[in-house]
């Protein structure tokens, strides 16, 4: 099992659920997500999900959509995905890296897979392929112990939900709405019963993401779910302060303890 | 005997295709190839989509042989396959009426679509309004620009069209846009595809609605004498072409060339010539040649022609490429302006700026083979929508010198 399971469970052990966060790396800067992503772990945060920006997000709202803009027009690459890996792993938190799947299979499923392992990576969440697209990646981490995170959604058919759980490891990522990620004012009905469904076909843990804003809003799915996975509502902290890193820092500080004592049931 | 390479039927065409989209998606991709593979065999829906093509768009589209223009390429005999002709002015049509009685047999009752020069759009607007469905049109910002009398179409024809404003403001953010609103509505909504590209069934089922051109098309060559040397269609997704090519692929000795947009020239970094440039990537949901930096991030194609203006192309183009059964030319915007405005003063057809580039085609290979050669040359759409950007290329406007 890889570190993340293993927090997974630890956390689980503890009565409570996983805070999982999501930044862009990139956005302001290379040096200044790492700096981020650290900051967001000191303050709460189990586990990051390092995102990997992307010309083409299809599954993006805007507020994740022009981070990732700015951070490729800043010229952010794909082999800074490992910077960012190696400043959440110093900092004491589990990294996995969120990322569409072209600019994977440019870099080469195999080398990325082992670049991020050196990197003390654990596992990749791939919005756009499911497990039989056909990418070849289930042969590359076949050879690895390195965690896949598909995701499962409010349409998901029960053949796909075995398929798709039975193809993850270290958690499955249950989309709470459908939709795109982006910050909403309530968690949407039915996700209780999609999470219940993503156990019984055999998830070995599932996290709940999309439209999670509040500490309120963690505390709720908190009490069903192994983990909140949390992303444009720190995005948005930085966003706010496009040119002062340490304001932004500071509202993403302030944010993930609200988000950090929701998952604990403190509101 | 060789199998046929006919209408295949994806989701792979080769190595090429697939879906490679969110989950979310899958159960309404599913949904829709499932219904599509009922459709397509239920005459219910094949006569009504022949009586529409029939009374509504006025197929069959007729063939016109052009000997003015043919002069200037080389004497060949050269005849256009009328699709600009069609009701809405352009092949579109074909596709958007198969998709929207499909959407009805689905129960839905809203249509999306993206949009480049704003031909899908209009069609689809047109097909939503025939059809009593609610229509949302996604266009990049810089399209709406360039292409404003088709926004205003679309909007006549009661549409709804959301500018686009992040990216590269063009063609493919309007499809990432179209997307994002497919999962949010996905209940309510079905995505009316307006190319042959994106996850199956969509090139294969924008292919087959669009075959019609090539199947015409066959039949009135050889009741003009045989069938043409060449082919010829423009490519940016690649449906008029595929639509085009697709009757002639178990033809041997018939060419096959797609014209894609080469834009300032394919030696600089605005062009949206995939196949000649790119390399095999995904995006869109499918597994292409596509125009992407080394990291696979896209890189912004640029072609006079909003239609062209794709760094993508559908996936049975890329094995056609690959298998050497298709050509792909890249075709500049100088010698695609050049192409339209003879098309307009030998023989009084004004192109689409995007079918002049299948007509710059054909003025090359007319020249390389000479008078003994017949070809065919699908005019995709007609060139009313691109007046103004026509006149601003020749200096034409009033106050203008000509």
């Amino acid at each position: 099992m890889t570190a993340l399971g293993d927090r997974l469970d630890q956390i689980k052990a503890e009565g409570r659920s996983a805070l999982i966060g999501y930044l862009p790396v990139g956005f302001p800067s290379v040096e200044g997500s790492a700096r981020a992503m650290q900051e967001m772990v000191a303050a709460g945060v189990d586990i990051v999900e390092v995102g990997l920006p992307y010309s083409d997000p299809v599954m993006d709202g805007e507020i994740i959509q022009l981070a990732a803009e700015s951070a490729l027009a800043r010229g952010t690459r794909v082999s800074d995905v490992f910077t960012a890996v190696r400043a959440v792993v110093e900092a004491g938190a589990v990294a996995v890296v969120m990322s569409y799947w072209n600019p994977i299979l440019q870099y080469g499923p195999a080398r990325f897979a082992d670049d991020l392992l050196a990197a003390g990576g654990s596992g990749v969440i791939l919005p756009d392929i499911t497990p039989d697209a056909g990418s070849g990646w289930a042969e590359v981490a076949a050879t690895r112990d390195i965690d896949t995170i598909h995701l499962v959604a409010l349409t998901t058919t029960t053949e796909r939900m075995h398929l798709t759980c039975q193809a993850s490891s270290g958690f499955v990522y249950a989309a709470a709405l459908m939709g795109v990620t982006g910050e909403r004012s309530s968690i949407g009905g039915g996700v209780e019963e999609l999470v219940g469904r993503a156990r019984d076909a055999g998830a070995p843990r599932v996290c709940v993401g999309l439209g999670v804003k509040t500490g309120e809003h963690a505390a709720q799915v908190a009490r069903y779910a192994d983990g909140v996975i949390v992303g444009s509502a720190l995005v948005r902290c930085l966003a706010d302060h496009p040119d002062d890193l340490e304001a932004g820092i500071a509202a993403l500080r302030a944010t993930t303890r609200e988000l950090a004592a929701g998952v604990r049931g403190h509101v | 005997m060789t199998e046929s390479l006919q209408s295949a039927p994806g989701p792979f065409f080769g190595e090429f295709g697939g879906r490679f989209l969110p989950e979310a998606l899958m159960a309404a991709l599913d949904e829709l190839t499932d219904a599509y593979d009922k459709a397509k065999v239920d005459p219910s829906f094949t006569v009504e989509l022949d009586r529409l093509a029939r009374d509504y768009t006025g197929r069959p589209s007729i063939v016109t042989e052009i000997p003015r223009f043919a002069r200037h390429a080389g004497g060949a005999r050269i005849f256009l396959k009328r699709e600009d002709l069609n009701h809405t002015g352009s092949h579109k049509i074909n596709n958007v009426l198969g998709q929207a009685l499909l959407t009805k047999r689905l129960g839905k009752t809203r249509v999306i679509a993206e949009t480049g020069a704003g031909q899908h759009g209009v069609a689809t607007a047109t097909a939503a309004a025939l059809m009593d469905l609610d229509c949302v049109i996604y266009m990049g910002e810089e399209d709406t620009e360039r292409q404003a009398l088709n926004v205003a179409r679309m909007r006549l024809l009661g549409a709804e069209v959301v500018a686009v404003k992040t990216g590269s403001r063009t063609l493919r953010d309007a499809i990432n846009e179209a997307f994002r609103d497919w999962v949010a509505n996905v209940d309510s909504s079905n995505y009316i595809f307006g190319t042959a590209a994106g996850p199956h069934p969509f090139p294969a089922m924008v292919r087959d609605f669009q075959r019609v051109i090539g199947v015409e098309a066959r039949e009135q060559m050889l009741a003009l004498g045989g069938l043409p040397d060449a082919v010829l269609a423009c490519v940016g997704g690649g449906s008029n072409a595929i639509g085009s090519f697709d009757a002639f692929l178990d033809d041997a000795d018939v060419r096959l060339i797609g014209c894609e947009a080469a834009g300032d020239g394919i030696d600089t970094d605005r062009h949206a010539a995939t196949l000649t440039k790119g390399s095999v990537g995904v995006l869109h949901g499918s597994r292409s040649y596509i125009l992407q930096d080394e990291d696979g991030q896209t890189i912004a194609s640029h072609s006079i022609s909003a239609g062209l203006d794709y760094p993508g192309i559908g996936p049975q183009h890329s094995w056609l490429k690959d298998i050497g059964r298709a050509e792909y030319w890249p075709v500049s915007d100088t010698e695609a302006m050049d192409a339209f405005r003879l098309l307009c003063r030998t023989e009084g057809i004004m192109p689409a700026i995007e079918s002049s580039h299948a007509l710059a085609g054909a003025i090359k290979l007319g020249r390389e083979l000479g008078p003994e050669a017949t070809l065919l040359v699908t005019l995709s759409g007609r060139g009313d929508k691109d007046v103004e950007q026509a006149a601003r290329w020749f200096a034409m406007m009033p106050g203008e010198d000509a």
